[in-house]
């Protein structure tokens, strides 16, 4: 094989660290290696004429380049190759950037194990094969999990092109918190407002099936083509006949239910919609709290239904939704302050989260939109608003920044002010965060116009002084400690993943980081994209995000949705396992490994069987590869002599 | 040239490392990205599942001269093929068991999950193994003549 060896300097990225000319001329000494040479920046559109330039000249059957990671240009220089006209598969990368230059200084260490790399990466291609892919139909149907603003906008951008959209929301509404929230920053807008339609519009668009208060079960398949089970929880209570009038809700017995959608600051039936404008707006029982459940009398809500929709024998249902794209969009959930104890939340009844504060504020809100105290129903005159509680703390595990709570609490200051002129707002932060447009101007707003006091510190202690609470901590400004009387105490609590969320990035064969956040496949260049092909993300399930970044996101997703359905089939990685017929001893181990069923029996005449493999539904894993006896199943672009190759360029 | 005494070249170990596509390989490149340093014995081998790691390309390594071989996958539960490293595992603490039988210390090899956020952790496992086997010294290699079953395999 004629090779040819492209040493990457990477700027100074890997020059700095690593004698790239030698490396050059070092492998230029290996059999097979014809042309070497070391350039620039090798994936710029120069460096990529430099390597077909390279393969006409030289007449080059394989090519390795030695950079950063393949999992960064891998398809770039494969993409290169191909347009030379060599088959995509006959090209290695050797990392010599993240793996040696980027993690120690020691330039004739690093020069070394960049130089062993490569005759690796040389002695592995010299095994390759040209390989070609196959095509699969795609099935042009589009499944968001989560309901949030994210999930709805990237629903109706695929809705409004055509798809087939398939949304599943926990929730027995969907909506997400942004429902919660009374006004949004910069502009104060009103979340219901502008969220209600297009809430409205998810459920009379013909081409969206909602599933909600449903859950998913398992997920199988591959890009193109994946089969969700989605379980549909019970609701005891027939949807499609409910007609959402009310009645049950009004007549029901069981009175004392915590409102979740007002964060438990007021109480709602057994059976309810969780808000007016809830879409669906379908009744539900919650099961802990009927008596009919938990006593085993009563049944009002079914004599009083005009419509005869409750059924207290309903189960769940799984139901199985074909998809060949899915948009994760499920949000976060807020942390639990009770982790500082010196700030009493869940001990003194007007210490109150940001959210509360917002259902607080609502005209749709447990006091009609009048800010009251929950402990006596006074009106507050003097409010305390605690940033970064359970965000920007190492100490309880949450060193990140929730991004939008600087914003909100410039924004429930305003709106404090607005409902209370004579009120006083007080701020406890540590830095406010304000980079987006108009985003600082607003929290100067908040300041010079409606006067809201900020005080750089942390609060140390939060403690009850007759009917009013006591703040005290320090002014990190000033260097004092300073002591507020308030009558209302708001905590900015952080932003944290969605609950469950590691177990279904499990489902989905997705990563997520260390705080359950999902990861993109790359921070800056591919945002919604997944590691696993044909799964994107959406809104705050990724990182903490502001409404319209989670907007953006949606539309971003569906742009990628869209961009891989323009097309009718999709090529399958050739990179699957494949057998050889005569070393086959039929033990049918493959069969019983194989996660993905993807290797079947076939009869050969005289009643033989051979394994065989479906190459179109193989994923490439190469389990079956480690797990055959006499090796006759082996994953190609992996196979055993070819990461022999590699071990033994290094060992021997 | 003094750059070049100062080196420690000489001392430097034979590792090898097998890290799946998905988690690991992505934690190793993490830790590049954030420039954590490591020591520089180890040369990684990119597979694509721990699944696909077959026992006795860590065997074959370590009788051709390999000081020590690092396979590290994506944490149980997180296998990208969902359960290629529940098998890799079981194969593993075979392989361990194993190789004290053929005279090699079966703290020469190592298996442990790293996922792509990790780059941190990659880089204290990189630390950790590579002080180990610096610890151990060179791998004697199998000869024909050594004792087939030592004392550490009972
Ligand atoms: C107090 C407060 C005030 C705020 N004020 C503003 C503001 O004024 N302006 C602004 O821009 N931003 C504001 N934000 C931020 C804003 O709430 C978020 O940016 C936005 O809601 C993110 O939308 P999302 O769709 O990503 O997530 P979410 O709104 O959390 O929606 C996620 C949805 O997915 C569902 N879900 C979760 N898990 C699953 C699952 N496993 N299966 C199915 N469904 C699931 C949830 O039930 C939910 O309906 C505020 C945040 C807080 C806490
Ligand atoms: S490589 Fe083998 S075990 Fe893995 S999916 Fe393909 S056929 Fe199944
Ligand atoms: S893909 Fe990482 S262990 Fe299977």
């Amino acid at each position: 094989m004629r090779i040819g060896v492209f040493v990457c300097q990477c700027g100074t990225n890997i020059a700095s660290t690593v004698d790239t000319e030698r490396v050059a001329q070092e492998v230029k000494k290996l059999p097979d290696v014809v042309y070497t040479t070391t350039y620039m920046y090798t994936c710029s559109e120069p460096g990529q004429q430099e390597i077909q330039r390279a393969i006409e000249e030289h007449n080059l059957q394989g090519v390795v380049v030695a950079a950063c990671s393949p999992r960064m240009h891998e398809p770039t220089f494969r993409r290169a190759v191909e347009k030379a006209g060599l088959n995509r598969y006959m090209f290695e990368m050797a990392n010599i950037r993240e793996h040696v230059s980027w993690v120690s200084n020691d330039r004739e260490a690093n020069t070394k194990k960049a130089i062993e790399l490569v005759r690796m990466a040389v002695a592995k291609l010299r095994f390759n094969q040209p390989l070609f892919p196959s095509r699969v139909a795609i099935n042009k149907r589009v499944m968001v999990i989560g309901g949030g603003v994210a999930g709805i906008q990237a629903a109706l951008d695929c809705a409004d092109a055509g798809l087939d959209v398939v949304l599943v929301e926990r929730r027995t509404s969907i909506g997400g918190k942004m429902a919660q929230l009374d006004k949004t920053f910069p502009t104060i807008d009103c979340s219901s407002c502008i969220l209600g339609p297009k809430m409205v519009d998810v459920a009379q668009k013909e081409n969206i099936t909602l599933h909600a208060y449903s859950e998913i079960e398992s997920v199988s398949g591959y890009v193109g083509n994946f089969a969700v089970r989605v379980r549909k929880k019970a609701t005891y209570v027939d949807w499609k006949a409910c007609t959402g009038c009310g009645v049950c809700m009004e007549k029901c017995p069981s009175r004392k239910v915590p409102d979740e959608f007002n964060e438990g600051l007021s109480f709602t039936r057994a059976i309810n919609i969780p808000f007016p404008q809830a879409i669906p707006k379908k009744a539900t029982i919650n099961r802990s709290y009927c008596i009919y459940f938990t006593k085993g009398k009563c049944g009002i809500c079914a004599k009083v239904c005009p419509a005869k929709a409750i059924r207290y024998d309903m189960t769940d249902e799984v139901v199985t939704e074909e998809v060949g794209a899915i948009i994760v969009a499920t949000g976060y959930d807020l942390f639990d302050p009770s982790a500082y104890g010196e700030y009493g939340a869940g001990q003194y009844r007007d210490v109150i989260t940001g959210i509360q504060y917002e259902r607080i504020l609502s005209a749709s809100g447990p006091f009609g939109g009048h800010i009251k105290r929950p402990s006596d129903g006074r009106e507050p005159k003097d409010v305390v608003f605690i940033a970064c509680v359970g965000s920007r703390d190492a100490s309880v595990g949450r060193p990140y920044c929730s991004g939008v709570c600087c914003m909100y609490i410039a924004k429930q200051a305003i709106l404090t002010k607005d409902h209370i002129p004579n009120s006083r707002s007080y701020v406890f932060y540590m830095d406010i965060r304000s980079p987006a447009k108009n985003y600082d101007e607003f929290v100067r707003r908040a300041q010079e116009e409606y006067g809201v006091q900020y005080i750089r510190g942390r609060v140390g202690k939060i403690y009850p002084r007759g009917d009013r609470l006591v703040v005290q901590g320090m002014d990190t400004l000033l260097g004092i400690q300073v002591e507020v009387e308030a009558d209302l105490v708001v905590l900015a609590t952080g932003i944290e993943a969605s609950r469950g969320a590691r177990e279904l990035a499990e489902k989905l064969h997705i990563s997520y980081d260390q705080y359950g956040f999902f990861m993109e496949n790359h921070p800056k260049l591919r945002p919604v994209e997944t590691n696993t092909a044909g799964i994107y993300l959406a809104g705050v399930c990724q990182g903490p995000k502001d409404i319209p970044a989670s907007v953006a996101q949606g539309s971003a997703a569906a742009a990628k949705v869209l961009a891989l359905f323009a097309r009718d089939t999709i090529e399958t990685s050739p990179q699957v396992a494949s057998v050889t017929e005569r070393a086959c001893i039929a033990c049918g181990k493959c069969i019983e490994v194989c996660p993905y069923g993807a290797i079947r029996w076939k009869e050969l005449k005289g009643g033989v069987r051979k394994a065989e493999v479906i190459t179109t539904v193989c994923q490439g894993c190469g389990l079956c590869n480690a797990t055959c006896p006499p090796k006759a199943i082996q994953l190609q672009h992996a196979t055993d002599n070819q990461i022999l190759a590699e071990i033994e360029e290094l060992c021997a | 040239m003094e750059e070049r005494e100062k080196t420690k070249n000489n001392t430097e170990m034979r590792i090898l490392g097998f890290l799946c596509n998905w988690c690991s390989y992505g934690g190793a490149d993490t830790a590049g990205v954030s420039r954590l340093k490591q020591p520089t014995d180890l040369r990684i081998i990119r597979i694509p599942c721990t699944g696909r790691m077959d026992p006795l390309f860590a065997f074959k390594a370590l009788i051709s001269g390999a000081d020590g071989v690092l396979v590290s996958g994506c944490h149980p539960k997180d296998c990208h093929y969902s359960v290629g490293n529940l098998y890799a595992r079981r194969r593993f603490e075979v392989l361990k068991d194993f190789l004290p039988f053929l005279g090699i210390e079966s703290d020469r090899f190592h298996y442990t999950w790293v996922s792509a956020s990790e780059g941190q952790r990659w880089q204290e496992v990189v630390t950790e193994f590579s002080r180990r086997i610096h610890e151990l010294g060179r791998n004697p290699g199998f000869d024909m003549n050594t004792n087939l079953v030592n004392s550490e395999a009972r």
